[in-house]
């Protein structure tokens, strides 16, 4: 019994076999892919629809009221991170596994993320062209948001451990999350409009590359110790 | 000079220290402010630009000051209790919360007041020190939410101690934020730094209000904080003796 | 000799109410130890606060001398959780589920084949967890526990939605766990008969 008869598995497997498991549920639910999208068409159309059409406040706005809708259907969708889990039974099994909880962590994230977060960046460009917005600026689109969803995902992840199985967690992880949030969809959404105003937006790009890469290092650490502290 | 603050950290010290400790807060505080605010009012000249309405620094900076100072306390009590498992930092942070919200609104009302006859609305966007002013009250929201909604006094704790201390981070990400986006929109900032340009007659008044605002916040949180201390030591016996004392305790 | 699992001057305070204080125990391999109580005495939290879930007011857990919370991976990696809820998902298949428990924790070189035949799971592979009875769940729990090369067993109710057949099965699991030199924590309402050295905490 002393003598193991193979190595404890390694932390890549670990992080890969987590995002598999979480990506493997999620298409055996496609439905719950569609719903952060929806929502996110859904309110990029509530605004046109509230503050009249007028292509001048469109093309304007556009920028961002993408991003804040990106940033609500990502807020909306976060909640779920944990939940499931936390419900069967299965976080706890995560909490006794030798595999770091960080990295665990961070590949739930990441499954999370390509469920939630990437069909936005995929959809943005259509929604793009209801704003009225030139092409050659959803080429920026695309990346600030699709940097900015990964920050989102990973800060959202550290509420979403802390509220996970609190009464009324939704409510209080958006009241947590924002922000956090607020300075990645100002990054985001400013960018895009510099880019349409054709001025420079190399600083914004980069800003949130450090915002990701910091968030990616960072946020595992704080999510793991969030979900310890919430599963006592 | 460690056993003080060993016995710091007991809360059945800090309870009688404070008691000791929160009329030498109150009574300076008390005084500088009065001189404060007297000398603000009265004694300072008049902003060659503002005129009289510049005034309202006086209780405006100290209120700022204050809201951020009682974030960190926050942060670092968290951040104290969540390594050193020390309870009475966890129970500082959890006092000094309400108080930095209530010194947020202060400095949030107060900047608007001021920004009135400047900016002729009642808010500018424009202005990053008012809108991260505004975040941190979210902020301070947040935290207080978290912690009502955690029935188990210690998980609360703990999980508003790593809310606090990811929102330090935030704070400042929100501060250079801001400051980037509200140069890109050319908003017309509020606080003209008083710095080394500033007036002696301006600048004791100010400085007698922020150190005074400090004291009495010190004290206003010492008693919240032997507040909560009974509170949360509510069955153990020094807390039933003190209860039954004589003098009935106070 | 040090115990390979011990345990001093425990306590645990949960909200307002203290569980349990002073307690102790000490467990070598080929033994068995028994939790017992009456529901909500606080045999789960105690289980829960030996894997290193809950954090103790006074006291540490030591496994083979060493402190668990300087070690916490490595005790991790040693043990394997039977909890009340059987940490599976109801979506995936029983052999989805157990490749991803496979990737968590080292696996023993076993016959998986033979264990779902021990286990009379053999047929229900394919189908997701949640069409599955509570009792052919908790055999797949079983499963997992059985497919994992580690030395401690922390069994929380196990004998829980088994029929008398499955109880008896887990008894000899755990017999013949014990006889290879492993341990095992279990929190157990009823009487259990098996044959090896058992220790008992009574809360």
């Amino acid at each position: 019994m002393d003598s193991p008869t193979q190595e404890q598995p390694g932390i890549f497997a670990g992080f890969i076999a987590i995002t598999r498991r979480d990506l493997l549920l999620a298409w055996k639910r496609p439905g719950d892919v569609l719903n952060p999208l929806f929502f996110f068409a859904m309110v990029c159309t509530l605004f046109p629809l509230a503050v009249g059409p007028s292509p001048e406040q469109l093309t304007f706005s556009g920028p961002g009221v993408l991003w804040v809708a990106a940033l609500l259907a990502t807020l909306l969708s976060l909640n779920s991170l944990f939940m499931s889990d936390h419900e069967d039974g299965s976080l706890d099994q995560l909490l006794v596994s030798p595999q770091p909880l960080p990295v665990l962590a961070l590949g739930k994230t990441f499954a999370h993320w390509i469920i939630s977060g990437f069909p936005l960046v995929l959809i943005s460009p259509l929604l793009a062209i209801m704003y009225r917005m030139s092409m050659d600026i959803v080429g920026v689109l695309m990346l600030t948001l699709l940097l900015g969803t990964i920050c989102l995902s990973l800060l959202g992840s550290i509420g979403a451990a802390l509220t996970v199985g609190l009464h009324r967690g939704t409510a209080l992880l958006s009241l947590l999350i924002l922000p956090l949030a607020m300075p990645v969809m100002l990054l985001g959404a400013n960018t895009v409009s510099l880019a349409a105003g054709n001025e420079g937006y190399a600083t914004g790009i980069w800003a949130l590359g450090a915002y990701v890469v910091g968030a990616i290092s960072l946020a595992p650490y704080a999510t793991a110790a969030a979900l310890r502290i919430s599963n006592e | 000079m460690w056993k003080f603050f060993h016995q710091l950290a007991s809360p059945p010290h800090f309870y009688r220290l404070s008691a000791v400790l929160i009329p030498w807060l109150v009574v300076p505080g008390i005084l500088l402010i009065a001189y404060g605010t007297y000398a603000g009012l009265f004694v300072a000249s008049e902003d060659y630009q503002q005129g009289d309405a510049f005034r309202i620094i006086y209780v405006h900076v100290p209120s700022a000051y204050l809201s951020m100072m009682a974030y960190m306390m926050m942060a670092v009590g968290g951040g104290i209790g969540l390594i050193w498992r020390m309870k009475l930092a966890h129970t500082v942070g959890a006092a000094a919360a309400p108080l930095g919200a209530a010194f947020t609104f202060l400095a949030l009302a107060t900047g608007s007041i001021w920004g009135r006859p400047m900016w002729g609305t009642w808010w500018e966007w424009g202005d990053p020190r008012m809108t991260s002013e505004l975040i941190l009250l979210f902020i301070y929201f947040g935290y207080m939410a978290l912690r009502s909604s955690i029935d188990d006094t210690a998980k609360a704790d703990k999980a508003s101690a790593v809310l606090a201390l990811v929102g330090v981070v935030n704070v400042v990400i929100v501060h250079y934020s801001v400051t980037w986006w509200s140069s890109l929109h050319q908003g017309q900032t509020l606080f003209k730094e008083g710095g080394p340009g500033m007036d002696a007659d301006m600048l004791y008044p100010l400085l007698a209000m922020i150190l005074g605002f400090t004291f009495i916040f010190g004290a206003l949180l010492a008693r919240r904080v032997r507040t909560e201390v009974l509170f949360r030591e509510r069955r153990t016996r020094w807390v039933r003796e003190l209860i039954l004392a004589p003098e009935g305790g106070k | 000799m040090t115990a390979k699992l011990s345990a001093n001057d425990l306590t645990l305070i949960r909200g307002e109410s203290c569980l349990f204080q002073g307690l102790e125990f000490a467990l070598n391999p080929g033994e068995l130890l028994i939790l017992e109580g009456q529901n909500g005495s606080g045999k789960t939290s105690l289980m829960r606060a030996i894997a290193g879930m809950l954090s103790l007011e006074t006291g540490e857990i030591f496994w083979n001398g060493e402190p668990v919370s300087r070690q916490r991976q490595e005790f991790h990696g040693s043990l394997v959780w039977l909890a009340h809820r059987t940490g599976l998902k109801g979506d995936l298949t029983l052999v989805e589920n157990l490749r991803f428990e496979g990737c968590l924790r080292r696996q023993a070189k076993v016959d998986k084949a033979a264990i779902y035949e021990r286990l009379a799971i053999s047929r229900l592979k394919r189908l997701p967890l949640r069409s599955l009875s509570a009792g052919q769940q908790r055999r797949v729990a079983l499963a997992r526990m059985l497919m994992a090369d580690v030395p401690l067993w922390l069994m929380d109710e196990p004998f829980t939605n088994l029929d008398r057949e499955g109880r008896q099965l887990v008894m000899d699991l755990t017999e013949e766990h014990l006889a290879k030199g492993g341990m095992c924590v279990m929190a157990a309402h009823q009487d259990v008969e098996i044959n090896a050295t058992i220790r008992k905490v009574r809360l």
